[in-house]
């Protein structure tokens, strides 16, 4: 990574954090503690069920809304406040803002999920009293939920290029919940007919499918999940989020800044 | 070529080698999902609870859930798999979700009760099923019908098919074939009566000839059927009291167990055989007999006479 990438990641991070959005940590705290104290006198058999799955869910939704949020103004803000001058107007590209403005967002993520994994495995102690070797998979739903991020902060992004915040947030949440379907997606198309069928297969397919990665569920249950999934798994993110910035940087290159 | 340009060529190149790539990763990663490395399992497999958690967007939910039971099936169909085990859970929270969902009725009478590879093997929830469906839509009597079927072709239990048969055929609009089924269930569990009201029943309300004639020519099998039952009883009574089997059926007459010696529908005398049993003597004119016939007989397609 250019050291220009690097200084740009790093500025969006420490944004970020001045922004107050790791305040969401405390709201998570709150969550687990409240849940754990809770489902451990309300439930039987289900402490460890209940912890990993409103675990997960909340980190999964807790970051969503963020690199929505924060994603679709990573470039109208910058454009809003005229501090994209500042920095176009040093020998910076602007593949190169997009780029390290992703790689901001996605630290950021990262560092915030850090912290709610800590949260829940804490929790997990706390009802099951000792790890068992199943906890492990929460790694695994951890890092899926992670790649879950990295697309849809590069689909942010990739809508911030051009479109207002508020309709880049629309558009984003819109492929939130759609890719969360992709599957159903599938099946609809596979039982539709003739140019429908196409369709709605190629629509399928451009979607993000952040159904497959999620294990959320299984994983609550002590299921493995396989090796090579998760490095097809991890191909795929990567390669989808790379599209999305291509796209992106392509838009922003030929975007008229005057 | 100036560095803007550059960029976008390569910008494009790599975006149109992702969506490819990204295409053929996904067809991977499916291939690997199917590989069981994650259980079928449904998580949330209580109809109330996602009924609850659709926020009232229960029509869609169950039209998503709808594909998927008949992705499922058809899925598993296809790999002539044994285990459906999914496929009973996926039309009940359907069917909770919309409950006048009739096509998922009609889907799990005919895949959910046949055994396996055809079906799930599960009749006992493939009936309580087509319960709740009746119990939602009592005025579609497609769903009677289809519990009569799954009580008669899965189970045998002809009681409970012409029970079902019997609730449809009393539905409005209902199709007239549910009174003529209904008979013909109740004719195979040995409840003759029952069997000779419904096909009289059908035979008097039915503005079809050709159901018209079907219940006349049941009903003339079931005449038949309760005379060579009375007089066998008959015969094995003048046995008891006599010591030695009767010659002929006006022994019967003689010994004043038979005030007439009885006609079939046809106008012809029955038969006594020599072990005892009574058979009618043109068994080809009475399809659907089950009792009166020779031994091994095997009766020709039914056919309807004239004056029916």
């Amino acid at each position: 990574m250019s050291s220009r990438i690097r200084h740009i990641a790093s500025n969006t991070f420490r944004e970020a954090v001045r922004d107050r959005v790791l305040y969401n940590l405390i709201a998570f705290a709150v969550l687990m503690c409240g849940a754990s104290i809770l489902v451990g006198q309300i439930s039987i058999g289900i402490e460890r069920l209940v912890v990993i799955n409103l675990g997960l869910t909340a980190i999964s939704l807790f970051g969503m809304v963020i690199a929505i949020f924060i994603g679709i103004g990573l470039v109208s803000k910058e454009i809003e406040k005229r501090t994209l001058y500042t920095v176009l107007s040093r020998p910076v590209r602007r593949w190169e803002f997009i780029v390290g403005k992703f790689f901001g967002l996605a630290g950021t993520l990262v560092v915030n999920t850090f912290f709610m994994a800590i949260g829940v495995f804490l929790a997990l102690l706390y009802v099951s009293q000792r790890f068992q070797t199943a906890d492990g998979w929460v790694l695994v739903a951890l890092y899926f939920i992670v790649l879950q991020f990295l697309m849809i902060t590069a689909l942010a992004l990739f809508f911030s290029s051009f479109s207002s915040p508020l309709l880049s947030a629309v558009f984003a949440f819109s492929l939130f919940v759609i890719g969360s379907f992709a599957e159903d997606l599938r099946g609809f198309a596979a039982m539709a007919q003739g140019a429908t069928r196409w369709l709605a297969t190629g629509a399928a397919y451009l979607v993000p499918n952040f159904a497959s990665l999620n294990v959320i569920g299984s994983v609550a249950h002590g299921q493995g999940v396989a090796g090579t999934l998760i490095l097809s798994e991890t191909a795929y993110a990567m390669v989808y989020a790379a599209m999305a910035l291509c796209g992106a940087v392509l838009i922003f290159e030929r975007r008229n800044l005057k | 070529m100036k560095p803007s340009r550059q960029i976008t060529l390569v910008a494009s190149t790599l975006l149109l080698a992702c969506m490819l790539a990204s295409v053929l990763l996904l067809r991977k990663v499916d291939r690997l999902r199917s590989g069981a490395t994650l259980q079928e399992v449904l998580y949330i497999s209580s109809p109330k609870a996602l009924k609850r958690l659709s926020l009232g967007y229960d029509g869609l939910l169950a039209d998503i859930y709808w594909t998927r039971a008949v992705q499922y099936f058809g899925s598993k169909h296809f790999a002539e798999s044994q285990h459906y085990d999914l496929l009973a859970p996926l039309l009940e929270i359907t069917t909770a979700l919309d409950p006048h969902l009739t096509v998922a009725y009609e889907f799990g009478a005919n895949f959910l009760a046949p055994k396996p590879p055809n079906g799930a093997g599960q009749p006992q929830r493939a009936i309580e099923l087509s319960e709740f469906g009746i119990r939602n839509n009592p005025n579609e009597w497609r769903l009677y019908y289809d519990l009569g079927f799954i009580y008669y072709m899965e189970l045998k239990d002809y009681t409970h098919a012409a029970d079902a048969f019997a609730r449809g055929s009393r539905v409005p609009n209902a199709h007239p074939f549910l009174g003529v089924m209904a008979a013909q269930m109740a004719q195979h569990s040995g409840e003759l009566r029952m069997a000779q009201m419904m096909w009289s029943t059908t035979y008097q309300s039915t503005q079809d000839r050709n159901v018209r004639a079907n219940a006349a020519t049941h009903l003339r099998a079931l005449q038949v059927e309760e005379d060579v039952t009375n007089l066998e009883n008959l015969v094995s009574a003048y046995r008891s009291k006599t010591g030695r089997p009767p010659s002929s059926l006006t022994d019967l007459q003689a010994a004043g167990m038979l005030r007439e010696v009885p006609m079939d529908p046809l106008g012809h005398t029955y038969k006594l055989i020599s072990d005892g049993r009574v058979e009618v003597r043109t068994p080809d004119d009475f399809p659907f007999l089950t009792k009166g016939t020779p031994p091994g007989y095997v009766a020709p397609p039914p056919k309807f006479l004239p004056s029916d």
